[in-house]
């Protein structure tokens, strides 16, 4: 009996262990891909630089919240001391987490009182939520902020559009790329009708190649890279997405098929098991060259720049006949606030006008190609695709990814569920009426348009 | 006036020896434990205040169409999880055990061999399989074609169908050294006596085993069941690092551990939800509680064991 007693205490401790691992234990995963920030490869993510020189009187340190740890050496060797140069009396540290859990560590802090003076701000309900919490600062009086129009202020503004947040910084724009020495060597053009894209699809299929690179395992590219790449030409851009919102357009309506309708056709031109596919296996397929055309956006060029051995080329979504008005998603991904609680409001805002300012934009812009200003400034890029990309600007209508704004505050998230029944219609496992019909039952359930 | 008597007098030597267990363990496991029930019982408002809720959580979970389905599909899944586990892992350990226990002279090798992913991190278990398994450049194709079953292989980590047993046999890949290292330090305990007397009266070695051995390491198969049992309610690392928090794909690979961080932080543009994440949590809890005393009740206390 006292033997049973001892292992019957000893089974209750071990379950209560477990189970409290299970619990609270979790805060620390490795960080997952997520879209789409985590295209460059990723460096060390290192303990942010102490100042390097002792602080000498009224010198003030500023320390930026990102998960952009992409991008620490970008920060650190050229953004930072062009602005120090400037105001040698405010250091700044960029402080980087991991993107998968930035939006919790910050909560933390923030709640915490430790968060650092400047924070950069996710698109959206994650921002407006820590703006309506009283963590972020209204930055409407900002010098600066008059650079910025509606659609790049959207991201970052309340929902009455009376109190704007963050100093938008940059947006991502999607695309096509492929590989222009497989084009010159079939005689393929660029496509911009849907059937010209199919065309040069079949093309590629019927000389060997593997024509689509993408893989669902991710689930994320399929939503992302796929329909709200392709499906802007469907629903009409910003119109299209409004009506969403104002409850005028529903997701079982003919644009939203036909989007999903065009994933389930590329189906047959996906690399072999692409069910198991991930995205970093798809990014190295196109550079070792072994697929052609590659879904995705802006967001990628340094790194294919750097790793692929052949001549890439980039075109936009194709439209559905010639002659079309084309759509661009050109969207909102990054911008910066205020902490309300900073113990250096003044140079806080010093720095954020700076952010505003054409200098931070070419600044920006040409260290990390393919992440576009939002502000009017005239920017020179050097480099030539990303130049494409922005030409795209001129030519076409821009919009942003529509589960973003207000769609993805309930429950069932919408993004969420792009994300699912996108990779299912790749999958071959629920039709695109069924894919349509899932999603508008899901946001019926708490959705009421306005 | 008497004296106390001495065997009522407190035993103050008991509590300071426990005293710095008991004081750890409350601090940072019973604690948090304890918080976390609670905080199943409320609801965040605006301002992040808490309210008091009584089951409403609860009844959400079991009622409402965005957690109802989750939970349910999250726990079969869970059961389908624990199933793999039972029926191969535990059985290859035992099997492994009885062929280690015969003894030879690359025993010592073979356990090392055996034993050793156990000890590496999930996330690079997770790497590799994914690299053997991956329909691009991963050599299980190859492998297949080799012996002529090339036919045989397909995506099967990104198929509904098929990613969550995928998902489950490596798990059992990587943990199949512990039931073997408990079965076989259990069988190599049984006195040479018995299985010389028993070779002696003409019994076979199948009979040896099944009527001397197996019946003499029972509580160790029950710790074994149970010990597979709680790992398996509580997986999450594997999952996590192969397929994601959204656990795909169409959630066929959620299991209760993915169904909670998904719920508790968040995922994406879903913001977290700290007290249905606890509501989660706590069922986890009292899934794992009722298997433990289920356990106790209807098996360890019927196995007779043996002092040997």
């Amino acid at each position: 009996m006292r033997k049973m007693f001892m292992m019957l205490s000893l089974l209750v401790a071990l379950s209560l262990v477990l189970t409290a691992c299970g619990g609270g234990a979790t805060t620390q995963p490795p960080a997952a891909t997520e879209p789409p920030s985590a295209a460059t490869e990723p460096p060390v993510a290192t303990e942010p630089p102490a100042a390097t020189e002792p602080p000498a009187a009224e010198e003030v340190t500023l320390t930026i919240e990102s998960w952009r740890n992409d991008d620490l050496s970008i920060w650190q060797d050229q953004i930072i001391p062009a602005f120090e140069a400037k105001y040698p009396n405010i250091k700044v540290v960029f402080a980087p987490t991991a993107p998968a859990e930035y939006n919790g560590v910050l909560n933390t802090k923030l709640q915490g009182g430790t968060a650092g003076d400047l924070i950069t701000c996710r698109p959206f309900d994650a921002s407006l939520e820590l703006f309506q919490q009283g963590h972020l600062a209204s930055l409407n009086d900002l010098p600066g902020m008059e650079n910025f129009g509606d659609v790049a202020k959207s991201a970052w503004i309340t929902d009455d559009s009376s109190d704007v947040f963050c100093v938008p910084m940059a947006s991502v724009i999607h695309g096509f790329f492929y590989n222009k020495d497989k084009f010159d060597e079939l005689g393929l053009a660029e496509p911009t009708t849907k059937e010209e894209f199919m065309n040069v699809l079949q093309a590629l299929k019927d000389a060997g190649e593997t024509p689509l690179v993408m893989g669902t395992a991710d689930q994320w590219e399929s939503a992302t890279m796929g329909f709200q790449n392709v499906g802007p030409n469907y629903w009409k851009g910003e119109e299209g997405r409004l009506a969403l919102i104002h409850g005028t357009a529903k997701f079982t309506d003919e644009p939203y098929i036909k989007t999903w309708q065009d994933l389930a056709a590329w189906s047959t031109f996906l690399p072999e098991g692409y069910e198991a596919v991930k995205y970093p296996d798809a990014q190295s397929l196109f550079t070792l060259g072994q697929g052609v055309i590659y879904p995705t956006g802006s967001w990628e060029i340094s790194l294919f720049e750097k790793d692929a051995g052949f001549n890439m080329g980039i075109f936009p979504p194709y439209v559905e006949n010639a002659g079309d008005t084309c759509y661009i998603s050109d969207h909102t991904d990054i911008a910066i606030g205020m902490n309300a609680a900073t113990a250096h409001p003044a140079e806080a805002q010093t720095f954020l006008s700076w952010v505003a300012s054409d200098e931070f934009a070419a600044l920006y812009a040409n260290a990390l190609p393919g992440f576009f200003p939002l502000s009017s400034a005239q920017v020179t890029l050097d480099d030539p695709l990303a130049n494409e990309f922005l030409s795209w600007r001129q030519q076409c209508k821009s919009t942003i990814r529509n589960s973003y704004q207000i769609l993805s505050r309930g429950e069932p998230n919408l993004e969420n569920e792009l994300w699912r029944v996108s990779a299912g219609v790749m999958n071959g496992s629920i039709t695109p009426e069924q894919a349509g019909q899932e999603i508008q039952d899901g946001l019926d359930q708490w959705y009421t348009p306005q | 006036m008497q004296q106390p008597k001495r065997l009522s007098r407190f035993p103050v030597h008991i509590a300071v020896f426990l005293a710095p267990a008991v004081l750890l363990y409350t601090l940072f496991m019973v604690i948090p434990l304890i918080n976390s029930l609670r905080l199943s019982f409320f609801e965040i408002e605006n301002q992040n205040q808490l309210s008091f809720s009584g089951l409403q959580n609860y009844i959400r979970l079991f009622k409402d169409s965005n957690f109802a389905p989750f939970f349910w599909r999250a726990l079969r899944n869970n059961f389908v999880f624990f199933a793999v586990h039972m029926l191969v892992q535990n059985p290859i350990g035992l099997l492994l055990a009885a062929l280690l226990a015969e003894g030879g002279r690359l025993r010592n090798f073979f356990r090392t061999i055996i034993f050793m992913p156990t000890v590496l991190s999930v996330v690079i278990i997770g790497f590799i399989w994914q690299l053997i398994l991956n329909p691009l450049w991963g050599v299980a194709e190859s492998m297949l074609e080799a012996i002529g079953l090339g036919a045989w292989f397909g995506p099967w980590l990104g198929k509904p169908e098929t990613a969550l047993v995928t998902v489950a046999l490596i798990s059992v890949w990587q943990f199949v050294g512990i039931p073997m290292i408990l079965f076989y330090a259990a069988l190599i305990g049984i006195p040479d006596e018995l299985t010389e007397a028993a070779r002696v009266d003409g019994a076979s070695a199948w009979d040896i085993f099944w009527r001397i051995k197996f019946p003499l390491i029972l509580p160790t198969v029950g710790i074994v069941g149970i010990l597979t049992f709680v790992g398996n309610f509580n997986a999450f690392d594997l999952i996590y690092t192969m397929k994601g928090a959204n656990a795909g794909p169409d959630f066929s690979t959620d299991i209760m551990g993915t169904f909670f961080y998904r719920t508790f932080f968040g995922q994406q543009l879903q913001l977290g939800n700290p007290t249905m994440g606890a509501t989660v949590a706590a069922m986890m809890f009292l899934i794992i509680l009722t298997g433990v005393l289920l356990y106790m009740f209807l098996w360890a206390r019927r196995v007779q064991t043996y002092e040997l």
